[in-house]
C-alpha cells in the first residue's frame, strides 16, 4: 500500500515538521513494515507553470516532426510575453493548457532547465511530460490540463508534485491498512492525535427502491450495498487532484467512474465496481457458477467458471466475477464523440455496487484464473464489511461533484445477519504473554485506541471493530497491546529448560562421518536434491530399478530436472563435473543427505495425505497415515572422486584415485559409525561391472563402491576412471555400532608367521582372509595381506597372496610348536575353503 | 685376563719402572691426539689400552711384585690408566662432536619444501555454522529434533494455522509434487520451512516441557541468484512450557548473538505477523561488525548493514494458542515460543560471502578455506 504523506494528513493533523522518515518510523515501531519512503519531487525547483499554446510552428527538415510555439505563460516569466518553445510532442493543439517549465527551474533527475538553442530556434524552456515531471511512465506525451486553469498558475502546486510516500508491505492480517484510513488510524494512535475518519459521513438508510440486488449465496456474500446515479456527463474527466492521488498510489488513472471507485477504495479500503446502468439486464443477482459457465473479464480473457466461483449476474448471466474482476459486457463505456452530430456517447448512468465477499471464495478464484487484483488482494485479507455504505456514499458524492450526476434516491443494503463476536480475557493476559506489567488501565486504553469496545474488570470483554476481523483470539488482543507499548520495551529474561542429553546417536554420528571424511581429504557439498531422466540413463540403470522410480516436482525450477533424488551420486558427480570444469584436476567430494525413494512403501497410502482437522490432537492412527503418505528419505553418505589421490610432487609420482579409495572412503564412514564393513564383488550400475564392491555388514547390503563404469563417466563428460562410494547411513547402523569392548592387552612377546598361498585368480581374497581367520584360532592377533602376485611361476589364473601372521597369547610366551600349529591350522582351513595351494 | 707371568723377576721388572710407564702414558696421549677421526682413535685406543697393550701388560707384572712395590707400582700404573682413558674419553667426544657436526650438516634438507601430499579435505560451513548454533542451544538444555524434507501438507501448513485458503499459504513459492505417473499428490510437499518439526516435536511429546530446535533444509521456488537459492537452510527453535513469555523469546535470542558474536550483541523485536505465532515479530540483531557506529556516520560506513546499525534475521513470536490446540497442548496451561532464520544468509554476513551461488555450486575452493570448523 503506497500512502502519499499529503494524504494521510489530511486524516491525522501530523506535526507540521514531521518527515516521511519520522512518520515511517513509528509505523514501524507499531508493526506496519513500511519498505521505503519514496521523495517525489524532491529536487524539484520552479518556475513550473500552466501555460496556454498560442500557436504553433511545425518544423520539417528534421529526423522527426519538431513543433515551434508561442505559449502565454502569464507574469510567470516577468514580462508577460509568450514563451517560444521547441517541442517534439504532437498531443496538443493551439488553445490548449500545458504544464511549461521555465529557464532557471530543475526538473528531477536533476534535469536544470536553461534557454537553449535547438533545431534552429531558441528553446526558452520546454512543454513537460508526465514522465518528466515524475508523475509516473505510463505516457508519453505532454500533459494536456483541463482548460480552466489560468496561464501563470504554479503547477507544482497544482499537480502536487512534491510531497512524500509511504510503501507499506501489508501483512495478511492488516487488511484494514490497505487503505489510507486504515494507515491514518495507526498514525494516529502512534502519534496519540485524534483521527478524522474519512469513512463517518451521512448516509441514508436503506430503502425499497434502491438498485434490484438479488443474493442468493449469503455465505459467499454478507454484505451488499447498491447505489445508482444518473445524468454522468460523459466526458468529465477526473480532478487533476484524484488523478494525482490514484498515482501516487501506485495505480493509473482510467476513467472518471472507475477512477471514483479506485479512489474510494483507497481512501477506505472498500472494493468498489461501477456497472453502466444500461447494460445491465435485471436485477443483479450474487450467486455460485453453473458448470460450463463463461465470463469475458474486463481484460477482455475469456474465463470458464468454476463451480465455487463467485458471480455477479443479472438476466444475460454473469457480468462479474464477484470482488475479483468486473465483466466487460458491463464495463464503463468510454466517451465516443459521434463526428457527425457532435453527440457524445457514453455512459450516463451507473450503478455502484459495494459488497462484502467471504475472503475464502475470493482467494479460491483468484487462484483457479490466476487474477490477483486490488480489490480481490482487500477481500482475501479482510475487508470492514461496515464500511460499504460509507464508500457508495462516497463515490455518489463523487459522481455529483465532479461528474455533474445525480443521486438517486434508492439504496439497496442487503446484509446477512452478523453475530457480535466477542473475546473475554482476564485483564492481565498481555502482561502473562509479554513477561511485562502493564497494568488494566493501560491494557484497556490500548484495546480502545485501536478501536475495541471493552468492559469488564479483572475480566474483559473485547468486541473488536468491524475492521478488524483479525481480531479472533486472546493473544491477537494481547499483540494489540504489547505491540503499541513497543516491542522495544520488553526485557530480557532467560527460560530454564529441563537439563538436557545432547546430541542423538545418529546427529553424533553424522559429525564424526563428515569429520572423518574431511580428515581424509574429502571436501564436503550440498547438492541440490533435483535430478533428471537423463542422469538415470547415463548411470545405465535398468527399467525396473527402484532408482528410477521417483518423485516429480509439479512446479520444478528447470524442466530438466524435475525430480528428487533416489541416489545421491548424480549431484556429487555434477559438482565433481563442475569443479574439474573450472580447473580441478585432484577432486575428492562427500555429501551426507537424504534420498527419496518409493520402493519399500505402501502405494495405497503413498502420496495420499488425509486433510486433518485442527482443532484437536490428530490420533496416532491419523499421524501414521500421514507418515505413510510420505516416500522414504533414506539417510545416504557418498563420496566420489577423481585425477589422484596423492599429487606428483618433488617426492616423485603422484598415486592416482581408484576403486580401492573409494572403498576405503565405505570403511572410513564405517570406522566412524563403529561398524565392521565387509567387501564382496558385485555387478551394480553405475560402477564398472569387474570393479564394484559391495558393501555388506553381516549378510546385510548396505551400499556400494568402487570404479564407474566407462559409459557412465563418458556420458557424463567425467574424468577417466572417476570413482564413487554410496551407502545408506541407517542401513549401516542398524545393529546399532559404536561400542567398543576394552581390549586386553598382553604383555607376552608375539609370534609372527608368514603365509603365501595360491589360489585361483577368481577367488575374492576376502574369501581366503576369512579362512585363515577362522582357521588361526584365538591365538591370532593380525593377519594382513602383504602381497599378491600374479605371473608365469604360479600359472595362468591363478595368484598367490601373501600374508603376514601375528600370534600371541594372553597368559604365556608362545612356544615355535604352538605358533606353528596356529599357522598350519590357518593354512588348511583357507586350503579346505578356497582350494589354496601353500607355496613356497 | 691371563694369570701373572711367573718367568719375570718380581723384585726388578723393566716395564714396572716409573719412566717406563710415564712413557707409555705419553704414547698413548700423543697416540689419541694424533686420531685424526673416530676410526684412527679406535685404533689408538686398541693400541693403547687394549688386552694387548704395554700398559695393560704391564699392569700384569703388578702381582709379582713384593708388597711394597706393588702398591707403589700399582699407584703409577692406575694413575698413568687414568690419565690415559680419560684422555680418549676426551678424544672421542672431541671426535664425535665433529663428527656429528660434519654428518648433521650433510644430512641438512631444504624444511620450507612444500609438502601438500595427504589431500587435505574440509566441511561445508553451512553444516558447521549449523552444528554451532546446534551447540550453543543443546549446551541450554535443547535437543535437536529433525524431520523429512517431503512432508505432509497438514504438518507444513495446516497444524501452523495455515489453512488451505490462507493468504500466507500462497505466498510461500512452495514445491508441489507429483508421483512417478505424473499424478499430483495429496497433501504432501517438499517442506517450506522446518516447522513440520516443530508440530512432530509437539506430537511427540507427552506433555510439555519441550525445548527443541530444527536445523535442516527447506525448500522454495525461487530461482537460483547471488542472494537467493531455492534450496536452503533454516534453524528454527520451540520452547513450550508453563509461564513462558515475550521476554523469555527476547532474552533466548539475546544469548544467542553473544554466543555466536560475543559481548555486547543484542537484538530488537519490530511486529511483524505469521499465522503460527501471535503475537509476532521480526527480529533483528545489532551489527557484529560495526556495532551500531556506522549509523550516522558517513565517515566510517559499514557495508555489513549498509550502515543501519542493525541487521535483520528472521521471524519469531509466541506460538499460536491454535497450533497448541492441533498438538494437543493446552493453551491455558501452556505457552510456547518459536523463531526462525536462514542460515545461509547468517554465514553471509559472517563471513562477508558476497554471492549465494558460492555457497551452494560445491566448488572445492570456497569450502577448502572453511576447514572443519567455523
Amino acid at each position: 500500500m503506497r500512502v502519499p504523506l499529503s494524504w494521510l494528513r489530511e486524516y491525522v493533523d501530523l506535526p507540521a515538521g514531521e518527515t516521511g522518515r519520522d512518520v515511517a518510523d513509528r509505523l514501524v515501531r507499531a508493526g506496519l513494515e513500511v519498505e521505503t519512503v519514496e521523495q517525489l519531487g524532491g529536487d524539484l525547483k520552479g518556475p513550473l507553470v500552466v501555460g496556454k499554446v498560442l500557436a504553433i510552428e511545425e518544423l520539417t527538415g528534421f529526423k522527426k516532426p519538431i513543433r515551434y510555439c508561442q505559449v502565454d505563460v502569464g507574469d510567470a516569466n516577468g514580462t508577460g510575453e509568450p514563451q517560444n518553445i521547441v517541442c517534439g510532442a504532437r498531443n496538443f493543439a493551439v488553445g490548449d493548457k500545458v504544464v511549461v517549465v521555465l529557464p532557471g527551474a530543475v526538473l528531477p533527475g536533476p534535469f536544470p532547465i536553461s534557454a537553449r538553442q535547438t533545431y534552429g530556434h531558441t528553446s526558452e524552456g520546454m512543454i513537460c511530460s508526465a514522465r518528466e515531471l515524475g508523475m509516473g511512465d505510463e505516457h508519453d506525451g505532454i500533459i494536456v490540463l483541463p482548460a480552466e486553469y489560468v496561464p501563470g498558475t504554479d503547477a507544482v502546486e497544482l499537480l502536487e508534485l512534491v510531497d512524500e510516500v509511504l510503501d507499506i508491505a501489508v501483512t495478511a492480517d492488516r487488511g484494514y491498512c490497505l487503505s489510507v484510513r486504515g494507515v491514518a488510524r495507526e498514525a494516529a494512535i502512534a502519534y496519540g492525535l485524534p483521527l478524522s475518519d474519512p469513512a463517518l459521513l451521512d448516509v441514508p438508510p436503506a430503502n425499497a427502491y434502491g438498485p434490484l440486488v438479488k443474493v442468493e449465496d449469503q455465505a459467499g456474500c454478507d454484505r451488499f450495498v447498491a447505489r445508482s446515479v444518473i445524468g454522468i456527463e460523459p466526458t468529465a474527466l477526473s480532478p487533476l487532484w484524484m488523478q494525482r492521488r490514484i498515482q501516487k498510489a501506485g495505480m493509473r488513472p482510467i476513467s472518471l467512474a472507475v477512477d471514483i471507485t479506485n479512489y474510494v477504495m483507497l481512501e477506505l479500503g472498500q472494493p468498489l465496481h461501477a456497472y453502466d446502468r444500461s447494460r445491465i439486464d435485471g436485477a443483479i443477482t450474487v450467486r455460485r457458477a453453473r458448470a460450463g459457465e463463461k465470463l469475458r473479464t474486463l481484460d477482455g480473457v475469456e474465463r470458464t467458471l468454476d463451480v465455487e466461483d463467485l458471480l455477479i449476474c443479472d438476466n444475460s448471466g454473469p457480468i462479474g466475477l464477484a470482488g475479483v474482476m468486473g465483466g466487460a459486457g458491463t464495463e464503463i463505456a468510454t466517451a465516443v464523440e459521434d463526428p457527425e452530430t457532435g453527440r457524445v456517447d457514453g455512459t450516463t448512468e451507473v450503478v455502484i455496487e459495494a459488497a462484502h465477499f467471504a475472503p475464502v471464495a475470493i482467494a479460491r478464484s483468484v487462484r483457479r484464473h490466476k487474477l490477483p487484483s486490488e480489490a480481490a488482494k482487500r477481500f482475501e485479507r479482510g475487508v470492514d464489511p461496515e464500511a460499504g455504505k460509507a464508500a457508495a456514499q462516497r463515490a455518489v458524492d463523487l459522481l455529483v461533484l465532479v461528474a455533474g450526476g445525480t443521486a438517486e434516491a434508492g439504496v439497496t443494503d442487503i446484509a446477512a445477519p452478523h453475530p457480535v463476536h466477542s473475546i473475554t480475557i482476564a485483564a492481565d493476559h498481555p502482561d502473562r504473554v509479554a513477561g511485562q506489567e502493564y497494568g488494566r488501565e493501560t491494557v484497556v486504553r490500548r484495546l480502545q485506541e485501536v478501536g475495541c469496545t471493552v468492559v469488564g474488570g479483572d475480566v474483559l470483554v473485547v468486541t473488536p471493530p468491524s475492521w478488524r476481523p483479525d481480531l479472533t483470539d486472546p493473544n491477537d488482543l494481547a499483540e494489540e497491546v504489547i505491540r503499541l507499548e513497543g516491542y522495544a520495551e520488553l526485557p530480557s529474561t532467560l527460560p530454564t529448560p529441563p537439563a538436557g542429553t545432547g546430541l542423538t546417536e545418529s546427529q553424533r554420528l553424522r559429525r564424526r562421518t563428515g569429520l572423518a571424511l574431511a580428515g581424509a581429504g574429502y571436501v564436503e557439498v550440498l547438492n541440490y536434491p533435483f535430478i533428471g531422466e537423463a542422469v538415470l540413463d547415463a548411470f545405465g540403470l535398468d527399467a525396473d530399478d527402484p532408482r528410477r522410480t521417483t518423485v516429480q516436482l509439479a512446479n520444478p525450477i528447470s524442466d530438466e530436472e524435475p525430480s528428487l533424488r533416489t541416489t545421491l551420486l548424480p549431484g556429487l558427480l555434477a559438482a565433481l563435473r563442475r569443479n574439474v570444469g573450472r580447473g580441478a584436476t585432484d577432486v575428492a567430494l562427500f555429501e551426507q543427505g537424504l534420498a527419496f525413494r518409493v520402493d519399500g512403501t505402501d502405494p495405497e497410502a503413498l502420496f495420499n495425505a488425509p486433510r486433518l482437522p485442527v482443532d484437536r490432537r490428530p490420533t496416532d492412527e491419523e499421524i501414521a497415515q500421514l507418515n505413510a503418505a510420505l516416500p522414504r528419505q533414506p539417510r545416504r553418505v557418498a563420496t566420489v572422486l577423481a585425477g589422484n589421490r596423492e599429487p606428483d610432487g618433488w617426492w616423485g609420482k603422484g598415486r592416482a584415485a581408484t576403486w580401492a579409495d573409494a572403498v576405503e572412503s565405505a570403511r572410513t564412514v564405517a570406522a566412524a559409525a563403529g561398524v565392521e564393513l565387509t567387501v564382496r564383488q558385485d555387478r551394480h550400475a553405475p560402477w564398472h561391472p569387474g570393479r564394484c564392491a559391495a558393501l555388506y555388514v553381516g549378510d546385510r547390503l548396505v551400499g556400494h563402491a568402487g570404479e564407474l563404469h566407462p559409459r557412465t563417466v563418458k556420458a557424463l563428460h567425467l574424468p577417466e576412471r572417476t570413482c564413487a562410494m554410496e551407502l545408506d547411513v541407517e542401513l549401516l547402523t542398524a545393529d546399532g555400532g559404536g561400542h567398543v569392548e576394552g581390549p586386553r592387552i598382553s604383555g607376552f612377546p608375539v609370534a609372527t608367521q608368514d603365509v603365501a598361498l595360491v589360489v585361483d585368480a577368481t577367488v575374492p581374497a576376502a574369501e581366503v582372509e576369512a579362512a585363515l581367520r577362522s582357521g588361526a584360532g584365538p591365538l591370532l592377533e593380525s593377519l594382513r595381506l602383504f602381497d599378491v602376485y600374479t605371473g608365469e611361476q604360479i600359472g595362468a589364473d591363478k595368484k598367490s597372496l601373501a600374508y603376514a601372521l601375528r600370534f600371541r597369547a594372553a597368559d604365556r610366551t608362545l612356544t615355535a610348536e604352538e605358533a606353528s600349529a596356529a599357522r598350519e591350522a590357518a593354512v588348511a582351513e583357507a586350503v579346505s575353503r578356497t582350494g589354496a595351494t601353500a607355496r613356497g | 685376563m691371563s694369570a701373572p707371568n711367573k718367568s719375570y723377576d718380581p723384585v726388578e721388572v723393566e716395564a714396572l719402572k716409573p719412566e717406563e710407564i710415564e712413557r707409555l702414558r705419553d704414547e698413548a696421549l700423543a697416540a689419541f691426539e694424533a686420531a685424526a677421526d673416530l676410526a684412527a682413535l679406535q685404533e689408538a685406543k686398541v693400541a693403547h689400552t687394549g688386552d694387548r697393550s704395554p700398559l695393560s701388560l704391564a699392569n700384569r707384572e703388578i702381582g709379582a711384585l713384593p708388597p711394597q712395590a706393588k702398591k707403589e707400582a700399582g699407584q703409577r700404573v692406575g694413575q698413568a690408566r687414568g690419565a690415559v682413558n680419560k684422555a680418549l674419553a676426551e678424544r672421542r667426544a672431541v671426535l664425535e662432536a665433529e663428527r656429528d657436526a660434519r654428518v648433521l650438516t650433510e644430512e641438512a634438507v631444504d624444511v620450507t619444501l612444500p609438502y601438500d601430499r595427504a589431500p587435505r579435505g574440509a566441511r561445508h560451513p553451512l553444516t558447521t555454522l549449523s552444528e554451532r548454533l546446534g551447540d550453543i542451544f543443546t549446551s541450554m538444555g535443547y535437543a535437536i529434533a529433525e524431520g523429512p524434507e517431503v512432508e505432509a501438507e497438514w504438518l507444513n501448513f495446516d497444524a501452523l494455522n495455515m489453512g488451505p485458503d490462507h493468504p500466507a499459504r500462497s505466498t510461500q513459492d512452495t514445491f508441489f509434487l507429483k508421483d512417478a505417473t505424473g499424478q499430483p499428490t495429496d497433501g504432501v510437499v517438499l517442506r517450506t520451512h522446518t516447522s513440520g518439526v516443530q508440530i512432530r516435536s509437539m506430537l511427540a511429546a507427552s506433555e510439555p516441557p519441550i525445548y527443541v530446535i530444527c536445523p535442516g533444509r527447506v525448500f522454495r521456488s525461487d530461482e537460483l541468484d547471488a542472494t537467493h537459492t531455492p534450496v536452503f537452510s533454516q534453524i528454527e527453535l520451540l520452547a513450550v512450557d508453563e509461564g513462558l513469555t515475550m521476554a523469555d523469546l527476547k532474552g533466548t535470542l539475546d544469548h544467542m548473538v553473544v554466543s555466536l558474536f560475543g559481548e555486547g550483541m543484542k537484538t530488537r523485536l519490530r511486529p511483524n505477523y505469521f499465522p503460527f505465532t501471535e503475537p509476532s515479530a521480526e527480529m533483528d540483531m545489532v551489527c557484529f561488525h560495526c556495532r551500531g557506529e556506522s549509523v550516522g556516520n558517513p565517515d566510517r560506513p559499514c557495508r555489513t548493514c549498509s550502515s543501519e546499525g542493525w541487521i535483520e534475521l528472521g521471524g519469531c513470536g509466541m506460538v499460536n494458542p491454535r497450533v497448541l490446540i492441533a498438538c494437543g497442548i493446552d493453551p491455558n496451561k501452556y505457552s510456547g515460543f518459536a523463531f526462525g532464520f536462514g542460515i545461509e544468509r547468517l554465514l553471509m554476513f559472517r563471513h562477508n560471502v558476497e554471492d549465494m551461488r558460492d555457497i551452494v555450486e560445491g566448488d572445492v575452493r570456497f569450502t577448502l578455506p572453511f576447514g572443519m570448523e567455523i
